[in-house]
């Protein structure tokens, strides 16, 4: 049996009917057609499904598309308006933390994720941050410079406005 | 796939369905990920809780700690309180899974999922814990003695939700620590784990509360570790025999996580190491949550 519900991601209001027990990522992707968080192992091994829901990150292959009504749900289409990357993802561009490009969604919602909670996280913090999320090209190293450099940014940011004010 | 799922709006509301044969999601990390690797399928009639604020609170009382089931292992492992005073259950919270799965898994889930290496329970049975279960007809307290009845079984009834994890405030002088055998730091779950809850007066260990994690059919304590450390220095000799007393009380099963023999050899290792960081936190030394990441002595 189909629902009628209401899905918002990254601000918009999508209407969608769907059978209960659809996962969010199938939704996203089937429903509203954002399919830049992706299915790996469909069970919430390798992240590279990871959305934000009001914030959090989520193995949305895992969670039920209905319990995410009425929230704000966020995909790697949200991270920056059309056309434009985030600081982070372009630190992904500049270190080399992306190869087959697979895994990279997930990666970038964990760190965002981490990045909005702990701006200036050690190395420690950001390889536990995204120890859920598997990559099978890069080895790691060039993920993990690219979340310490946007870090680096925001250090500097933040010193920059203290010395300003 | 056929199915329902109402998303309950208060828990009375929650109650009835689970009375009218639904089973509980809540962030969906047990059993929806249990699906999706096919332990189970999902049942056809869920309610989800996640709506029920009620249930989300955490703090303490003059009793001691009260957590509402939907209480996260992040708020847990992140709270001031849990980390000074209750810290074994944040050592324990700590290390659940990854980032999502503390993001969205719950106290109330990990308990009623009643896994025998479920990082939470070691701690919460060895603080005296106490559980709260509501159903359409009524509600009624249990210890954290009589929850688990079994490799994911628990002495719930279908009916019935767990509204609220009580946990009474631990004495001046105690030490507390959880901690597990692991093969990565992330995205894992106790291969052997060990809890040990210390009340250390005046050099002398005053009382002493012992449980072992993925080394019998549930989470169960062990009465002989236990004496072994009453009226000790925690010492040498005393440790020792305690962790001892945890490896011999050790039934575990082989799997694809370590064999049943290299689990009690290493029953001892960690419960040990658990005896010793709460021995160390009883006495005042700083040892970090994690301690399984910060206390490897042996």
């Amino acid at each position: 049996m189909k629902v009628a519900a209401t899905l918002k991601v990254n601000g918009i209001s999508y209407p969608v009917e769907i059978e209960s027990h659809l996962s969010l990522l199938r939704a996203v992707r089937e429903h509203v057609g954002l399919t830049g968080a992706k299915e790996g192992c469909d069970d919430s091994e390798c992240g590279a499904c990871m959305m934000l829901l009001d914030g959090q990150p989520v193995n949305s292959c895992s969670y039920l598309a209905l319990q995410a009504e009425g929230r704000e749900i966020t995909t790697v289409e949200g991270l920056a308006p059309p056309g434009q990357l985030s600081a982070l993802q372009e630190a992904f561009l500049k270190h080399g933390g992306v190869q087959c490009g697979f895994c990279t969604p997930g990666m970038l919602m964990s760190a965002t994720a981490l990045l909005r909670r702990s701006p200036t996280p050690s190395e420690t913090e950001i390889r536990t941050a995204l120890a859920g999320n598997l990559c099978r090209c890069t080895g790691y190293e060039g993920i993990v410079k690219a979340v310490m450099s946007a870090a680096d940014g925001n250090a500097g940011q933040a010193e920059a406005a203290s010395s300003a004010v | 796939m056929t199915g329902s799922l109402v998303v309950a709006g208060n828990l009375e509301e929650a109650v009835q369905q689970l009375a009218g044969g639904a089973r509980a999601v809540a962030g969906g990390t047990d059993l929806v990920v249990g699906a999706r690797q096919g332990k189970a399928p999902l049942p056809e009639s869920l309610v989800a809780i996640h709506r029920l604020e009620e249930l989300r609170a955490l703090a303490e009382d003059g009793d001691g700690l009260r957590m509402g089931a939907l209480v996260s292992h992040a708020a847990i492992a992140a709270d001031p309180v849990v980390r000074s005073r209750y810290t074994a259950l944040a050592d324990a919270s700590a290390i659940v899974g990854s980032h999502a799965t503390r993001a969205f898994g719950t106290i109330g889930g990990n308990l009623m999922n009643a896994s025998p290496a479920m990082e939470t329970g070691g701690p919460l049975l060895c603080f005296g814990s106490t559980v709260t279960l509501r159903s359409a007809t009524g509600s009624r307290g249990v210890s954290l003695d009589e929850l688990f009845a079994g490799p994911g079984r628990t002495i719930a009834d279908a009916g019935e939700l767990l509204e609220e994890v009580r946990v009474p405030a631990p004495a001046e002088g105690t030490g507390s620590a959880y901690v597990r055998l692991e093969y990565r730091r992330q995205m894992e779950i106790a291969v052997v784990g060990a809890t040990a809850v210390l009340r250390v007066e005046d050099g002398q260990v005053a009382e002493a509360r012992v449980a072992i994690t993925a080394l019998a059919p549930t989470i169960r304590r062990v009465p002989e570790a236990e004496a072994a450390l009453v009226g000790s220095d925690a010492g040498g000799s005393a440790v020792e025999a305690a962790a001892h007393a945890a490896a011999a009380a050790s039934e575990p099963i082989s799997d694809v996580r370590g064999s049943a023999a290299y689990r009690n050899a290493m029953a001892e290792v960690i419960g040990r190491r658990a005896i010793k960081a709460a021995a160390a936190r009883a006495r005042g030394e700083d040892v970090p949550v994690p301690a399984t990441q910060s206390y490897m002595e042996v």
